[in-house]
């Protein structure tokens, strides 16, 4: 593969890459002239649909398809929400984005609101963003002042308000009937579908649910045309008839046992190992790889034998895994055990799982407290068997739950008895705590 | 004579004109207020709700909801110190960061140094993976807080 010439990050690192004046002058906010000023809605929905572009926060689903599903000739108002809860363990290239080049992001904000018709656009952003959440106070003031946003604007009657919100610390607000219910100021429990918010969202309205990453995508497709986004990335696979393809460039979080953990830009459909060696700067300490998380916690486990997968939306499927998530990666080395690495992966979901349905708040529960025992070297024979039994039937897959979350907190477990039982059994058996990793307090 | 004082009260109502229902100015109120009193008391759980035109057990109910805000029992210190103990962090030493910082202070996760002024939480993924282990400052992360780090850490955060 030539060297790819990154889009998205571009401008990250440079001076003034934060400035709306910066911005503009590296050719910023033309694409929102153009769309404003020569296109409909209808067409910039079409041109990204055209493009290819999937959601970039984890279910890849095809963006301006969601953006069709609002009910036409709908009197308003209509919201866009932007999901800014990146809580994924493992990911952080939303905020790269929101911290580094601000503009870039908001310019996708309001192409979309425009795109969907939409008089308000919430951010919803974590709370922990600190930075992020300054950063983009300034863009949005420095976007008002200089008339992209408010009434009126490029005097063509379009008129937009965003508001960022803050959350305050939970990892269910990322999912988007979570994030409304959240924003609508009651806890943030996901609402069973349907109706979808496409048609009745926040506050009742139809509501569009965008990630970061996406609506910084929508700039550059309007920007430089569908085709040129349909030149990047993996084409959809000819005996799948379903399968949408992998537009576009990604960003790809590398963290964990590598030399160089950061935030890289790649077109879809690089391989793990490609990742880690490439960009990564190898695994640390001259060590081997023993696994990785693929894409975000919830997405499972892969061996390092399978670290030839390709991360586009089809490759994290065919090694038993739930999908690309977030690009995320992960990697463990050959001295970590995975028993370790799966008491942490469960004590996250336990902790987060936010109670409203009895299986994840049990089952989440129970695997925690499983790899609890096994990990102190109090493990029995059939508790594999159990960790099975519980990945697989909690989640919106087996039907037992309203959001994703479950299937989520399964994966990893379902992935890791399948992948690692021996050394998952030679753990057990052998009956004695041999983990490095220090246990704090109780919580 | 209210509880909430008549400037934190404005700041809470200038919220409403962003949003079509009052409910939704729960989150930010709640944040307004324990920013400034490091804790949501009771009293000011009952003004925000009559705010907001709402009771105050819904006001309570979203506020419990989320682990961020602190009842006038269990009141912040000054700073609040987050250690991330997710993955990312956890596979270079976030566990033991946390180990270390709540023994340094003589508090468990989740208590406040004897002084008042750093409470120590551990936090689930707080996105700085690539600077791991990290920890927030409040809202602002810090980076790769290797061992050696931790005082010079704590120093700044007792000045």
């Amino acid at each position: 593969m030539p060297d790819y010439e990154p889009v998205l990050l571009r401008r990250v690192g440079k001076p003034g890459s934060q400035s709306i004046d910066g911005y503009i002058a590296d050719g910023g906010y033309q694409a929102l002239e153009k769309a404003v000023t020569t296109m409909t809605p209808e067409q910039v929905i079409d041109t990204v649909k055209s493009a290819g572009l999937r959601g970039r926060g984890g279910a890849g689903f095809p963006t301006g398809v969601k953006w069709t599903f609002l009910p036409k000739g709908h009197p308003g108002p209509i919201y866009l929400c932007v999901n800014g809860d990146e809580s994924e363990p493992c990911t952080f290239n939303n905020r790269v984005l929101m911290e580094e080049d601000p503009h870039q992001f908001l310019e996708g904000v309001i192409l979309t609101a425009y795109a969907v018709r939409a008089w308000v656009a919430y951010i919803y952003l974590r709370y922990e963003y600190g930075r992020s959440f300054r950063v983009l106070q300034q863009a949005i003031d420095d976007a008002y002042a200089k008339g992209y946003l408010g009434y009126d604007i490029f005097g063509k009657g379009f008129n937009l308000q965003v508001y960022l919100h803050r959350g305050a610390g939970a990892y269910i607000c990322g999912e988007e009937t979570g994030l409304i219910e959240s924003l609508e100021g009651k806890r943030a429990w996901p609402r069973i579908k349907p109706p979808f918010p496409a048609v009745e969202g926040a506050f009742r309205k139809p509501t569009i649910v965008n990630n970061i990453e996406t609506l910084a995508c929508v700039t550059h497709i309007v920007q430089r045309g569908p085709d040129w986004f349909k030149s990047i990335g993996v084409p959809p696979d000819p005996k799948n008839p379903r399968d949408a393809g992998s537009y576009g460039p990604k960003l790809f979080n590398i963290s964990g046992h590598v030399n160089k953990p950061g935030t890289i830009e790649a077109p879809l459909g690089i391989t793990v190992r490609e990742l880690i060696e490439k960009y990564g700067g190898g695994v640390w300490k001259g060590r081997k790889a023993k696994g990785a998380i693929p894409g975000g916690i919830s997405m499972g486990i892969i061996t390092e034998k399978e670290f030839d997968m390709p991360l586009d939306f089809n490759g994290p499927g065919k090694v038993a895994c739930l999908g690309l998530g977030t690009g995320a990666v992960t990697v463990f080395d050959e001295e970590t055990s995975i028993v370790d690495v799966l008491y942490n992966i469960t004590r996250f979901f336990s902790h987060e799982s936010c109670g409203q349905c009895t299986p994840c708040r049990e089952g989440t529960g129970w695997m925690y407290k499983i790899l609890d025992r096994i990990r102190r070297g109090q493990g029995r024979r059939e508790d594999l068997q159990i960790l099975d039994e519980v990945a697989k039937n909690i989640g919106i897959m087996p039907g037992t739950t309203i959001c994703g979350l479950a299937d989520g907190a399964g994966w990893p477990v379902k992935n890791a008895v399948q992948k690692f039982r021996d050394e998952l059994e030679g753990y057990i058996k052998q009956g004695k705590k041999t983990t490095s990793l220090t246990l704090v307090g109780a919580h | 004579m209210s509880y909430l004082s008549e400037d934190l009260r404005q700041k809470i109502l200038a919220y409403l004109p962003r949003y079509p229902s009052k409910q939704a100015v729960t989150l930010p109120a709640l944040h307004l207020v324990q920013d400034e009193l490091r804790c949501v008391p009771r009293q000011a759980i009952v003004e925000i709700a009559d705010l907001l035109d709402l009771s105050p057990a819904e006001v309570h109910d979203t506020m419990t909801f989320y682990g961020f805000f602190r009842e006038e029992e269990k009141p912040l210190g000054r700073t609040r110190l987050w250690v991330c103990r997710s993955l990312a962090c956890a596979l270079r030493g976030g566990e033991e960061l946390l180990s270390d910082v709540c023994q340094k202070l003589n508090v468990k996760p989740g208590g406040t140094s004897a002084d008042g002024k750093i409470t120590v939480e551990f936090a689930e993924c707080i996105g700085g993976c690539e600077g791991a282990p990290c920890v927030l400052i409040n809202d602002e992360h810090r980076m790769n807080v290797t061992p050696d780090k931790v005082e010079g850490l704590l120093a700044d955060l007792r000045q």
